[in-house]
């Protein structure tokens, strides 16, 4: 005999939920809100993600290629003999000048790549004096001309240029954060003291805001020439800024260049992987709170059923004894637990979306890792998919332990007990 | 007699446990097509038992029940289902229909399940079974709605619902007036005489049970006596 069709067992399934209006809305609720919950709460993480990384890809170089060595090169006496136990004494090692050797020649060849523009960049530690103000700042020398094809700074100043460093005597261009915290604006003039005791009187002649606070609040950009004297390393760049023009090929760019260069070279991937590796962990997070909340909706689903097949023990001795199959009693009971999920992830959905249009309107202002000016919210179909079937699978594994019981129940042991 | 139509043969039916209990007692028992058949006998007798046997809801211990000559020890739970819906039709004591159901739906549920039919076709018997148990009135109401005769017509009527060769009925009229009672015994006499069903009545009504035309006697869950009438 094949099972009974779905119309019959959702009928049944619909009457005995129905009978329990009360029982059945709270657990309908409990799915609704864990659906919600998680629709809302992803929205905010996907686009605070995605923006975070949007603005990353936009501000930041796609590749970039440093003064150093994944690892420390090897001593002769250990190339030599590899297999031996080398004891090495007294070793003095080599006073090796910092910096990328024949940078002209690197990007050269760099630039030779197709869809690939590069940037030479010194980058060193400063203090920013303006009158009893001191704040330490990454300063990053660059050429303006070639900055301007590996990075978006031209159209993220607020005020000036980036050809302002080359007009300018002693030009520099401030984040507008740290610009804040000196108290300076544009025009301004301030003291540049270098690790090695150089100080140079600058100018602000840009102020730049990306929205990455590490950018706008410790960085500033100065002339390449100039970061060299600052930092007594005439002729020296430690950097080589790239931009992709497909920026999914970094890493492939990165592998390549640092295979043939041998120089640490790190895609934007790996140069934010601290911050990409948190995002990882807030998904694991939100995603454990969440099944938290569907599981509890999933006991109230779990004691619903197991009541109507408490109250419905005579129903089912009924149908067993007119003729329904055991596998068609589960379903029957499986069918409301469907029903009770189905019903909450629509309704989720819909709450969650009345929820995420709302908080799109609220704005605020706030300095995280990136500035945000509001909730950034995303919507994705893949998060109504997965709420949806979360909570249906919830629902049904909920709903299927009572429903197993519903089928084993022995209808004479029933019928014999009357009314 | 014809061909029995059902048959139990040798069957006895023991609860296990500390102490077993023995609910019926090696029944043998046959019964013909237009059989109207009474079981009577004091309270755990082993009537209701026996009567589980013989509508395969239970199982024998030992023995075999054999319907339409088919032995049925050895089929599944599925198989007896399916011989339940197809072959059976089952009256309660209490006359168990759905209550969230109106009467219709309550009728036509055998039918729905064994999916023979059109649904236009069985909304079309239901509302034939019931006008002919007098309830053409009653179709939409649910069971809450209705007095107690008029229920446990209703649930002839489900017991009706896929035309079974055997109707059997554990204590029909127990719960109902005897005007109800009578109505009642009547439907099951004619859907005996008149139609060649087989209806098994298990039933403490001595009255009504003399009515019959086969009638077995069961004490300690065995069957004492099986008489038919005119002293066969």
């Amino acid at each position: 005999m094949t099972p009974a069709g779905a119309g019959l067992l959702l009928g049944i399934g619909l009457s005995h939920l129905g009978r329990r209006r009360r029982q059945t809305a709270v657990s309908i609720a409990g799915i609704m809100m864990g659906v919600a919950a998680y629709l809302v709460i992803s929205s905010m993480m996907l686009g605070f993600q995605n923006d975070f990384i949007r603005r990353i890809i936009d501000v930041s170089p796609h590749v970039t290629m440093l003064d150093e060595y994944r690892s420390p090169p090897l001593q002769p006496a250990v190339r030599t003999f590899p297999e031996a136990a080398v004891e090495i004494v007294g070793l003095r090692p080599k006073q090796e000048l910092r910096g990328l050797r024949n940078p002209g020649k690197l990007l050269a060849e760099i630039q030779a790549m197709p869809g690939v523009q590069a940037a030479p960049a010194l980058r060193g530690q400063a203090i920013l004096r303006f009158g009893s103000t001191d704040v330490s700042a990454t300063i990053i020398g660059v050429e303006p001309e070639l900055e301007a094809r590996v990075s978006n700074i031209e159209r993220d100043l607020t005020a000036g240029s980036l050809a302002a460093l080359k007009t300018t005597a002693n030009g520099v261009i401030l984040g507008v954060g740290l610009a804040r915290k000196l108290g300076i604006a544009m025009h301004d003039t301030v003291n540049v003291v270098s690790p090695t005791g150089v100080v140079l009187r600058m100018k602000v002649a840009g102020l730049l805001r990306t929205g990455i606070t590490n950018i706008d609040s410790f960085q500033a950009y100065i002339l390449l020439k100039k970061v060299q004297v600052l930092l007594g390393r005439a002729n020296v760049v430690n950097r080589i800024n790239l931009r992709l023009a497909d920026v999914t090929r970094a890493r492939e760019v990165a592998g390549r260049l640092e295979s043939l260069n041998a120089y640490r070279t790190e895609s934007w991937e790996e140069a934010n992987e601290e911050v990409l590796g948190l995002f990882i962990v807030q998904r694991a997070i939100m995603f454990s709170v969440i099944s938290a909340i569907l599981i509890v909706a999933g006991f109230g689903i779990f004691n619903i059923i197991s009541t109507v097949i408490h109250e419905k023990a005579r129903d089912i001795a009924i149908l067993k004894s007119v003729g329904f199959l055991e596998r068609d009693l589960r379903r029957i009971f499986l069918v409301e637990g469907v029903i009770v999920g189905a019903a909450g992830a629509l309704l989720g959905w819909a709450l969650g979306y009345a929820i995420i249009s709302a908080l799109a309107q609220v704005r605020f202002s706030m300095d995280l890792i990136a500035t945000i000016e509001g909730f950034v919210l995303e919507r994705w179909w893949g998060h109504y998919a997965i709420s949806g079937v979360m909570a249906v699978a919830v629902a049904s594994i909920a709903a299927w332990l009572p429903a197993r019981h519903a089928a084993d129940l022995d209808p004479v042991e029933i019928l014999r007990g009357g009314p | 007699m014809s061909a029995p139509v059902l048959e139990i043969r040798d069957a006895s039916r023991v609860l296990a446990g500390p102490v077993p209990v023995t609910l019926v007692d090696h029944a043998s028992a046959a019964f013909a097509p237009g059989d109207f058949v009474s079981i009577t006998g004091p309270s755990g007798s082993g009537k209701s038992s026996l009567l589980y046997l013989l509508s395969l809801i239970d199982r024998p211990t030992s023995g075999d029940v054999l319907l339409e000559g088919r032995p049925t020890a050895g089929l599944s739970g599925d198989e007896l289902a399916a011989l339940r819906l197809s072959r059976l039709g089952f009256v309660f004591q209490f006359h168990f229909l759905l209550a969230e159901f109106t009467v219709r739906e309550n009728v036509a549920l055998p039918m729905r399940r064994l999916g023979a039919l059109a649904p236009d076709a069985v909304k079309a018997r239901a509302e034939e079974l019931l006008s002919r148990l007098g309830l053409s009135a009653a179709l939409d109401k649910t069971p809450d709605q209705l007095s107690g005769g008029e229920r446990q017509r209703v649930a002839v009527a489900r017991a009706l619902a896929n035309d079974p060769a055997i109707i059997l009925a554990d204590e029909p009229t127990g719960n109902l007036d005897s005007r109800n009672a009578r109505i009642v015994f009547d439907i099951f006499a004619d859907l005996a005489r008149r139609e060649g069903k087989t209806v098994i009545v298990v039933t403490h009504e001595t009255s009504l049970a003399e009515e019959a035309d086969v009638r077995v006697e069961m004490l300690d869950g065995r069957i004492q006596a099986m008489r038919r009438r005119n002293g066969i």
